[in-house]
């Protein structure tokens, strides 16, 4: 039964998570900004965002005619399930949830992340217009530079966890949480989490005030929904990964697993929203710099720290 | 990076902070009297219509939202109508301090909103109130010079009779 | 697991000829990105899932998407999708394509994947790779490295602002 529902069940809960979370935010960065937020539908407002789907879903599905129709319609969809497939090697329970102990669960975790790309980017290409297509170049370029850091910086973890697999990652961190012996790496790996989400400050392919909307100009209704959607999801998904990686996972004193994995998801999460609420965009140069001349080289420090480390533990009886 | 950290704790400590926000339909901020909101037309003390039709806030108005008629009735004008058009009104609130009369006045109201923009169209009896208004002792033709039934011409408050100009006393 | 990997394989076929014979280059390169998650969906079946991951990220989600990035930019017109309908004439393709299906036939003699008996091969872990690549193949790496260097030192040179130059 568990093995079977499992897999029907988090893709749902993680659908109706990231549609909360869009309420979630907004609540979130109306009390950092000395505001309120959406409080009218529903107590407090939490059914805003069933509100807000329900518009969604009744707004027509337009497809502009000058756009590549098929690709048009794949972008969104490659989106969605390159996010909602890696929750599949999350180690949400001591269980370890659906397939948390696949042997090469990161990596499967950084393919799927590979292949969002195409999401930004054929939105971009397949929208022909010139807005869209910036957001694109950008989302690509943007993309694969923070893919480079991201892999480098995880390579720590998995040196000292001596595995791909998630749950022995989880496993590895009994005594000490990594983000205290792999802190440089957690860092890069935050600041890669964001890029690669294309989440504010680095929300360059969206990019409001000059981009129109990015890569998702040309979309609306439901397509444009799970763009959205996805995004979300993919803020949870890097929050969870960061709990996985660096914060011990499941692992804490009296409460089950689960809980303690949700109470420090929940709380990536609320880090990643003050961090939209309180930092400016950078710009696209800014970016790619702090990219190639700090993350890169602080990554590979790191994975050469860890290692010397490791070897001189190895060695040294 | 410590700015940037210095930035995230000093947003972080607007959690704590009180909001700024007023939730308006419950809860209704303070509008002090001579807030410049709704237009409406008030009345003497008697309960005449103050509006003399004199025109000048229809000419004051920026936006010439103002249009009116006057008539004339035993002596007093009138205006026959006097339409206030509240889809291009801008609340400058000129046509009060043009009014010579007191009669067009601004008041701490501003829930107008329509669903239809012909219903923004305000006639005189939508504007007309039955009040004085922020001026209650003010009669203009009690303090003009012009003869009224039951007012005749040196009968107004601080006014003496006129002159008798076939009389040779001083 | 053989017809999972069959399968697999069909798409990756299917995928390959849709590559050479999609006009438009984005849809081109979308083909060739199944192809290779087609690929690795073959080498996962083998139990090498660490060469499977690697391909997909380095090839599916690294390399294609500069592919996509430079299609972007070159704004191809009708003269080019001329051009190209002329290359897919048989006499150009005929050469290869038989020199391709030979070379098929003796890949297909090779492996005999319908034999069985070498069927459940030990999943290849990422240490077994690490140790093969810098234990058996070293040379070939360091090769490889120097490959490498070459190019990035190229790229630099190449990419280097040359301002005070003019």
């Amino acid at each position: 039964m568990m093995r079977l529902s499992l897999p029907v069940l988090t893709p749902l809960a993680v659908l109706g998570l990231a549609t909360m979370l869009t309420w979630v935010e907004r609540r979130l960065l109306g009390l950092w900004q000395d505001r309120y937020g959406p409080n009218r539908v529903g107590p407090g407002g939490v059914f805003q965002a069933v509100a807000d789907g329900v518009k969604l879903l009744f707004k027509q599905d337009w497809v502009p005619p000058f756009a590549d129709r098929g690709v048009f319609v794949l972008a969104p969809a490659i989106g969605m399930m390159t996010v909602l497939l890696s929750f599949a090697v999350i180690p949400f329970t001591a269980m370890g949830g659906i397939a948390g102990g696949m042997n090469v669960g990161l990596l499967f975790i950084l393919a799927m992340m590979g292949l969002g790309v195409y999401a930004v980017v054929l939105a971009g290409w397949a929208s022909n217009s010139k807005y869209a297509l910036l957001g694109g170049m950008r989302a690509a370029a943007q993309m694969i530079s923070y893919e480079v850091f991201m892999g480098v910086s995880l390579l720590g973890v998995v040196m000292a966890a001596g595995s791909f697999s998630l749950r022995d990652i989880v496993a590895a961190q009994g005594r000490v949480w990594f983000v205290i012996p792999q802190c440089l790496g957690f860092c890069v790996f935050m600041l890669a989490g964001i890029a690669e989400t294309h989440r504010l400050p680095f929300d360059l392919p969206e990019g409001e005030n000059e981009l129109g909307a990015g890569f998702h100009t040309e979309y609306s209704g439901l397509k444009f929904g799970m763009f959205f959607i996805a995004e979300y999801a993919g803020i949870i998904l890097v929050s969870a990964l960061v709990t996985t990686l660096y914060l011990g996972g499941g692992l804490g004193p009296v409460l089950p697993a689960a809980v303690w994995f949700t109470l420090k998801t929940c709380g990536m999460v609320m880090f990643f929203i003050l961090l939209r609420a309180a930092l400016p965009r950078p710009r696209y140069d800014q970016l790619m710099a702090l990219g190639w001349k700090i993350l890169l080289p602080l990554s590979l420090l790191n994975v050469m720290a860890t290692g010397t480390i490791m070897m001189l533990r190895a060695t040294t009886p | 990076m410590l700015d940037t950290l210095r930035t995230l704790f000093l947003t972080f400590r607007h959690a704590f902070y009180r909001r700024a926000t007023v939730q308006y339909p419950e809860q209704q901020p303070y509008l002090p009297p001579r807030y410049r909101g709704r237009i409406i037309l008030s009345r003497d003390p008697d309960g005449a219509e103050r509006c003399v039709a004199c025109n000048l806030c229809a000419v004051a108005c920026p936006v010439d939202c103002i249009s009116l008629q006057k008539v004339e009735a035993d002596g007093r004008w009138y205006p026959q109508y006097f339409r206030i058009n509240f889809s291009r009104c801008i609340f400058c609130g000129f046509c009060e301090e043009a009014c010579p009369t007191y009669a067009i006045q601004l008041t701490p109201d501003f829930e107008m909103s329509e669903y239809s923009r012909p219903n923004l169209v305000y006639e005189k009896e939508d504007l007309l109130i039955s009040g004085t208004g922020k001026y209650p002792d003010y009669s203009f033709y009690h303090v003009s010079g012009i003869p009224i039934p039951g007012k005749d011409r040196g009968a107004s408050e601080r006014e003496r009779p006129p002159v008798d100009i076939h009389s040779l006393l001083p | 697991m053989h017809a999972l990997a069959l399968l697999s394989a069909g798409i990756a076929f299917v995928g390959a000829i849709m590559v050479i014979t999609r006009r438009v280059a984005v849809h081109a390169v979308l083909y060739l990105v199944v192809t290779l998650l087609a690929v690795a969906m073959v080498l996962a079946l083998l139990g090498a899932a660490f060469a499977a991951m690697l391909e997909i990220i380095i090839y599916a989600g690294a390399i294609m998407v500069l592919f996509v990035f430079v299609v972007m930019m070159l704004n191809s017109g009708q003269p080019d999708a001329a051009r190209e309908g002329e290359w897919l004439r048989p006499r150009a393709w005929a050469g290869p394509g038989v020199l391709a299906g030979l070379l098929c036939g003796e890949l297909l003699y090779a492996a005999t994947p319908f034999s069985g008996h070498a069927w459940p091969l030990a999943p290849l872990t990422a240490r077994d790779v690490g140790l093969g690549l810098f234990g058996h193949y070293v040379l070939m790496v360091e090769l490889a490295s120097f490959l490498l260097l070459a190019g990035l030192i190229s790229a630099l040179h190449i990419g280097r602002n040359r301002v005070e130059d003019r």
